[in-house]
């Protein structure tokens, strides 16, 4: 295998120095590097962190083609900066058995732009019923950790109960999409003022808020593993800080949380166009929301950034409002919307950032080769990043195959422009390699 | 004015005043041997109906043709279960078929706003009705209605009573009468005031009794019996009981009182058949006057800057407020 020397860089935003990749790990990091042969990629000004990875992806193969596939998705990670991301269960079929995530973590695996890890689902058909074999997807070869019936909630108390005490024999975790599916019955948007006055069906902060208490403390009761999915109120932020503190002093259990980058920007006056671009699960919510949602992943309450990168096709966003799909694209505008959201308003660092996009991650999900310092003999899983860039972004132009993104037209900061999966370039110049 | 009519929002006190008069010229054109007028003459109305319902359709039907549009109906109903065709391609085809004005009542909210915004066609888009959002044109009827009963609406106590959640008439005459000058007050039990219904500007109570003797206006709004299945209230008998207008509580109205409903009413529920049928009550007179004021905007809104009318007429007629007595005494 080839060598590629990354000179100048700043790792974390520290000072410039090289990094050296060779046979897919990093053999030698400090300046004045020299590597006969290997391919020098000028990092001047860039930023370099461990590759990205995202807990929380919907590659929609098998079944959903139309919007997207593991290849094109995966391109759309490494454009994003991803090395490692998480496919969701809500394919058709639904990935509940060994056979369908051993397909996702194979395609994966061929397509080659980025890691793909299946989440199993949690329930059959995420119908939520009955277990899956968790334990055979945890055996198989994707060697699922992650388990969500994330698009619904597994709302049966006891059966998440069950859940979260049968992944302890396999270090498993429950991503709870947490939507009291009573309270939110036809959902279209945030309970507020807005939706009062657009006749849109609520879909109150409660709904939310009542699940993760619940869920907090079924973790609490049964000492177990709880991640709590695109948390975007700021009661959830409350009932998540409430309950780290309490599993802090008790140990045995754990509880960790994201938040999605949509929801650290948008609102949902946004809605007010009835454009359904910007409809999504759970909704835009308040600018008190975003401020907490801002809080709470700057002081470690929100453990992570996930992108719930949601493709659709044209046809399930070119309609009514009632009509269209939830979802929004992500993952080619997260890293941009964080250092907008996070870095350019001085939360956090670059260590911040690569905490919560590479390493959190990567530990909640149990990965071993994602998520590691970018150091001598640690897995060449590297992103260059620029940000004194900005670029306004056009929906045409993303890799997705789907073009939902609602920042069209928005001016961002940041680009990605180099991505390195275990030392091989899928991204160089801010073009897929 | 802007060029389409999808909220009461959209209009500025000038403008829904303007609507008023013009409505009174042609509400005046009622009493005239011949009922139509060429302003609209070439110009083709489209009622596009995704939800039935017929009233709402005649009554845009019988505006357009008064003013010698063409009319074409369209009626694609669906449900939010089963779409149906598309909206977008419903659009695509009327604006191929040159339709200059677009009527279009929905099940979904927001769809107008869609058909006027998404960049699908170029026709004037009116709303007929969207979802749980808006039905401006009611709005404007119920309004022009008022003032041929009551004059100017400043000051005025207008009391909407029923299921606002679920209610676009509500909504929109929220918007407009305040817009007008009016006080609005909303009745109804809790469970069926929308969320941040506070914000709105209005009155609110859940309190029936107390608020009819300050009234001026009642409109009462229709309450769907399935309501009862989602637990809003617990029985159909519990919610006329608290929120139902009958002759008991009619008789606490001041002697000007009129009393409205949008149509269709269920009678025995939010209103009982003797106040239906009372004097005080409005309720046929809407009918009528949803006519002229829907020529009204259509006119305004496709017709153009002459008057509707001979400028003789114009003067006669200009204010669209003309109390009779016979109705004021009632």
């Amino acid at each position: 295998m080839s060598s590629t020397l990354i000179t100048g860089a700043r790792i974390l935003g520290g000072e410039p120095t090289d990094l050296l990749l060779t046979h897919g790990v990093i053999a030698a990091v400090g300046s004045g590097l020299e590597a006969t042969g290997a391919e020098v990629v000028d990092a001047s000004g860039l930023i370099a962190l461990p590759g990205l990875v995202d807990l929380h992806t919907h590659l929609r193969e098998p079944g959903r083609e139309d919007a997207e596939t593991v290849e094109s998705g995966t391109r759309a990670a490494a454009l994003g900066g991803f090395t490692a991301v998480h496919a969701m269960a809500n394919t058709d079929p639904v990935a509940d058995t060994a056979g369908v995530v051993e397909q996702v973590w194979r395609l994966g695996r061929e397509a080659g732009y980025a890691d793909v890890f299946p989440v199993g689902a949690v329930t059959v058909g995420l119908a939520g019923e009955q277990l899956a074999e968790l334990g055979a997807m945890a055996d198989s070869a994707a060697r699922v950790r992650v388990f969500s019936d994330d698009g619904k909630c597994v709302a049966d108390p006891v059966l998440m109960r069950r859940a979260l005490e049968y992944v302890k024999a396999f270090d498993g975790v429950i991503a709870q999409h947490a939507q009291e599916p009573r309270l939110t019955q036809d959902a279209q948007m945030n309970e507020g003022e807005l939706s009062g006055r657009l006749g849109l069906r609520g879909w109150p902060a409660v709904a939310e808020e009542a699940i993760i208490a619940r869920d907090v403390l079924l973790a609490q009761h049964v000492k177990s593993r709880l991640h709590v999915c695109h948390v975007s109120t700021a009661g959830s932020v409350e009932i998540v800080r409430w309950a780290k503190a309490r599993a802090e002093q008790e140990g045995g259990w754990t509880v960790t949380a994201e938040a999605c980058p949509h929801h650290l920007l948008l609102t949902d006056e946004l809605a007010a166009s009835y454009d359904p671009i910007y409809k999504v699960n759970p909704p835009l919510r308040t600018a008190a929301d975003v401020v907490a949602l801002r809080e709470g992943l700057a002081d470690g309450t929100i453990d992570i950034v996930a992108t719930d990168h949601a493709p659709h096709p044209h046809e399930d966003k070119d309609c009514e409002w009632q009509a269209a799909a939830f979802g929004m694209l992500g993952l080619e505008t997260a890293l941009s919307i964080v250092q907008h959201t996070m870095v350019d308003t001085g939360l956090i660092d670059w260590a911040g950032v690569a905490e919560r996009l590479s390493t959190a991650p990567a530990r909640i999900g149990r990965l071993g080769d994602h998520g590691r310092p970018l150091a001598v003999g640690e897995p060449a899983n590297v992103v260059l990043y620029d940000a004194s860039a900005t670029r306004v972004i056009e929906a045409g132009e993303m890799s997705s195959l789907s073009r939902n993104t609602p920042y069209a037209g928005m001016e961002l900061p940041g680009r990605v422009v180099a991505t390195f999966l275990r030392g091989k370039a899928t991204v160089l110049d801010g073009k897929l390699a | 004015m802007k060029n389409h009519l999808l909220s009461a929002a959209d209009l500025t006190r000038d403008d829904a005043e303007l609507i008023l008069a013009t409505a009174g010229e042609m509400r005046a054109l009622a009493d005239r041997p011949i009922k139509k007028l060429p302003a609209l003459r070439g110009r083709t109305v489209v009622n596009l109906f995704f939800e039935d319902s017929t009233r709402t359709r005649m009554s845009f039907e019988a505006a357009a043709k008064r003013l010698s549009a063409d009319v074409i109906n369209f009626s694609a109903k669906g449900s939010s279960l089963s779409k149906g065709e598309s909206l977008k391609d419903t659009a695509l085809t009327l604006e191929a078929m040159g339709a200059d004005a677009v009527i279009v009542r929905h099940w979904a909210s927001g769809a107008p706003h869609n058909l006027a915004n998404a960049g699908w066609a170029r026709s004037t888009v009116i709303n007929a009705g969207d979802g749980t959002h808006e039905h401006p044109t009611q709005a404007l009827l119920d309004a022009f209605t008022m003032t041929r009963h009551l004059g100017a609406l400043d000051g005025r106590r207008i009391a909407i009573v029923g299921d606002v959640l679920h209610s676009r008439v509500a909504r929109s005459n929220a918007i407009l009468l305040q817009t007008l000058g009016a006080e609005v007050t909303l009745v109804s039990p809790p469970t069926l005031f929308p969320y941040g219904v506070e914000t709105w500007g209005v009155q609110t109570s859940y309190d029936l009794d107390a608020v009819l003797p300050k009234s001026d206006v009642v409109m009462m709004l229709r309450v769907q019996r399935e309501r009862m299945n989602d637990s809003y209230f617990p029985s159909a008998r519990e919610y006329s009981r608290r929120y139902g207008l009958d002759a008991r509580r009619m008789a606490t109205l001041q002697d000007h009182t009129i009393v409205m409903h949008p149509g269709p009413m269920i009678r025995g529920m939010e209103i009982t058949a003797d106040v239906a049928d009372s004097d005080r009550s409005v309720i046929v007179e809407q009918v009528t006057n949803g006519v002229a004021v829907r020529m009204a905007v259509l006119y305004l809104l496709l017709g153009g800057s002459e008057p509707a009318l001979g400028a003789a007429d114009h003067a006669q007629s200009a204010t669209g407020a003309e109390p009779t007595t016979e109705e004021n005494d009632a």
